[in-house]
């Protein structure tokens, strides 16, 4: 590893490679993805849907369905444990506990049948020795601490009785209820409509602060991750094709990829008649994967060279750990 | 017919539209209360150009939309399609204007007949269209209107499933230009799309409209998408329209303090704006459409609010340049 704060280190991915294994063959949808979260930190992974980025979580939880899911190699150290080597008691206590998970769509993920307060109380429970009661009443804090009104009265309602964004700070009051060293936040706000996507975020980002506790935001929102994460990991056809700063990455783009991303979100401040740029082409299918650079046949900037070389391995672009998966120096070329 | 642009007259005019949906409730139904989704909104479009709509969900935007197209029918006011008006029109002669009218939707999986093929899909819409076309002729045509989207004309014998989210939403360009349509609703068009592709499929839209002529009504939540598209935006917010200004303003000169809240909402993908950027987080949520508020439908989350705000309801102000925005109170540009 590039840095020598290891203390510091919360998780840490090493070369992940889950696959699903389905009739028409075996489905590459994590290959080899190292990245890694210091504590008190907000990283952010970028993709278009399909990239990997919820599989890549959902291994380090050890949620993949298996099967046809299966994670055929890598590790996964937090706080100096493999978790991929732990057992599935071992594991139930780490999800919820130390890790835990706010999804996207927060109607799907609560029982539509249990009062918001049992399912709030069901997680203190699990997690720490204490009586129905005693659950409950640090329920109703928790729900009080993500500003909901009333908490008490609230926590007697079901799911379908509240917006969604409530819902979302039901699911965050779940998060942070056993104090989590890190929140995997998988597209959190991509179901909420823009001024409560802003309020969900700020509560988020003012939790994470407050209680120093490690987020990652999984999102295609590129404005998002602007906005609040240190850094950021690009992810394509399940691999991680660039990474560094936020302002590296939105700023300094050296990956093909991540250059076309930022082409082609239409900016609020930009003149309108600048027309986007959009990336030529779909994803490549995960199911037979090029043999070359996989952004190869939408890539503007390729060369003959591209076409002959492997894969390209994540190098050192920038000052900073900035890092890129691309044969080619294209920073310059840029704007 | 249809077929003359009148110079001069807007072709899309709506005046003062509202839609009440009656809530029911018991056995018996009787209505107790109304939704008010769409409360007195005036807008027009001239050809060519694309009106934006914009809002969050439950705005009322798609209510509008449907009106429109007279895929429901408004409680009040008027939809007059190039100087005709079409709201009280009988079902036979609007038939005429209906290949006028077309509509693409947002979700290009729940749009499309899984069990037609691609060609029939878009052989089914140019039979119900204006001109009689041989065989041969729909071959013809549906090989051009396949050209005219970007997709393959071999794509011809798949089926929806067989293809991508940017392919099933071309084709659903494909099948509302069959017509030959004047008038578009885009509702929500790209918003279930990645970000590569739904530049693309803008772009697309650009194109199309530059090539034919096309008028939009461009309904979408997405500010960003909205402001670059449309030549004119009109944010709503319960039902009513609070600002109404050229896109190219609507970043440096908008002046009701939702649309404000709404664009400081929206993060900007450059990092140095963006983190020096201020921020107006709106508190509260929505109010119910049933009990909606009294004067101002934005005045219980609005900081800038006073008594008059609760009492009469602000009527949309010319600001110049044809910028309008309905607030007792509008903010001096930033």
């Amino acid at each position: 590893m590039e840095d020598n704060n290891l203390d510091n280190r919360l998780l840490t991915v090493d070369d992940l490679h889950t696959s699903f294994f389905t009739p028409s063959g075996e489905v590459k949808a994590v290959n080899g993805v190292c990245y890694y979260v210091d504590r008190g930190e907000v990283v952010a992974v970028v993709g278009e849907s399909g990239c990997g980025k919820s599989v890549t979580q959902l291994s380090v939880m050890k949620l993949v369905q298996s099967p046809p899911g299966k994670i055929t190699k890598g590790h996964v150290w937090f706080e100096g444990r493999d978790l991929l080597t732990l057992k599935d008691k071992e594991m139930r206590q780490v999800r919820g506990a130390e890790i835990s998970m706010v999804f996207q769509e927060p109607l799907t993920s609560l029982n539509p049948v249990l009062k918001v307060g049992t399912q709030i109380s069901e997680v203190i429970m699990t997690h720490s020795r204490c009586s129905k009661k005693e659950a409950w009443e640090k329920g109703t804090h928790a729900l009080e601490e993500v500003g909901i009104p009333d908490p008490a009265r609230r926590m007697h309602n079901y799911p379908f009785e509240m917006s969604g964004g409530m819902r979302q700070r039901v699911m965050i009051a779940i998060a942070v209820a056993c104090d989590s060293k890190l929140i995997i936040a998988d597209e959190p706000t991509t179901a909420l409509d823009v001024t409560t996507q802003a309020q969900v975020m700020e509560l988020l980002m003012s939790l994470v602060q407050k209680r120093g506790i490690s987020l990652i935001i999984v999102t295609h929102n590129l404005g998002l991750v602007t906005r609040y994460a240190d850094r950021i990991y690009v992810m394509y056809a399940g691999k991680v094709v660039e990474s560094g700063t936020a302002r590296d990455i939105v700023t300094y783009p050296k990956h093909p990829y991540t250059v076309g991303l930022l082409q082609s979100v239409p900016k609020l401040d930009e003149r309108k008649d600048t027309d986007l740029i959009p990336i030529q082409g779909a994803p490549p299918s995960l199911l037979d994967l090029p043999k070359t650079c996989s952004f190869l046949p939408r890539c503007p900037y390729a060369n003959e060279l591209c076409g002959k070389l492997c894969p390209p391995d994540l190098r050192e672009v920038g000052d900073n750990g900035h890092f890129s998966a691309c044969h080619l120096d294209i920073g310059e070329v840029e704007e | 017919m249809s077929n003359m642009i009148n110079a001069g007259v807007s072709l899309l005019e709506v005046k003062g539209l509202k839609m009440y949906f009656p809530v029911r409730k018991g056995v018996p139904g009787k209505s107790e209360a109304c939704v008010k989704a769409v409360d007195g909104i005036s807008f027009n479009i001239p050809a060519g150009e694309t009106f934006g709509l914009v809002g969050e969900s439950g705005c009322g935007k798609t209510t509008v939309g449907k009106c429109v197209l007279r895929i429901i029918r408004p409680t009040d006011g008027t939809v007059l399609y190039n100087g005709t008006d079409i709201t009280g029109m009988s079902d036979r002669r609007f038939s005429k204007f209906r290949r006028d009218l077309q509509l693409i939707f947002q979700d290009p999986y729940g749009s499309l007949d899984p069990r037609q093929s691609v060609s029939s899909i878009l052989r089914e819409a140019l039979v119900s269209g204006n001109k009689k076309f041989s065989s041969v002729e729909i071959k013809e045509r549906i090989a051009e209107l396949l050209a005219l989207v970007g997709l393959d004309p071999d794509i011809g014998g798949r089926f929806p499933h067989e293809m991508s989210g940017g392919q099933r939403q071309r084709l659903g360009i494909a099948r509302a230009l069959a017509c030959e349509p004047k008038l578009i609703v885009c509702d929500e068009p790209v918003s279930a799309l990645d970000v590569s592709i739904q530049a693309q499929i803008i772009n697309l839209f650009k194109e199309l409209q530059k090539k034919l002529g096309l008028t939009y009504l461009f309904i979408a939540h997405d500010l960003a998408v909205v402001r670059h598209i449309a030549d004119k935006i009109g944010v709503m917010y319960l039902g009513h329209l609070v600002e109404m200004i050229d896109s190219e303003e609507l970043f440096t000169n908008p002046v009701h303090p939702y649309t404000r809240a709404l664009l400081s909402a929206v993060p900007i993908t450059s990092y140095d704006v963006e983190r020096v950027r201020q921020r107006e987080v709106l508190q509260g949520e929505v109010p119910s459409p049933i009990n909606a508020p009294s004067g101002c439908p934005f005045h219980p989350r609005c900081k800038y609010a006073t008594g008059v705000c609760s009492e009469a309801v602000p009527e949309l102000c010319d600001c110049g340049g044809g910028h309008f925005a309905a607030c007792h109170h509008p903010l001096a540009g930033c």
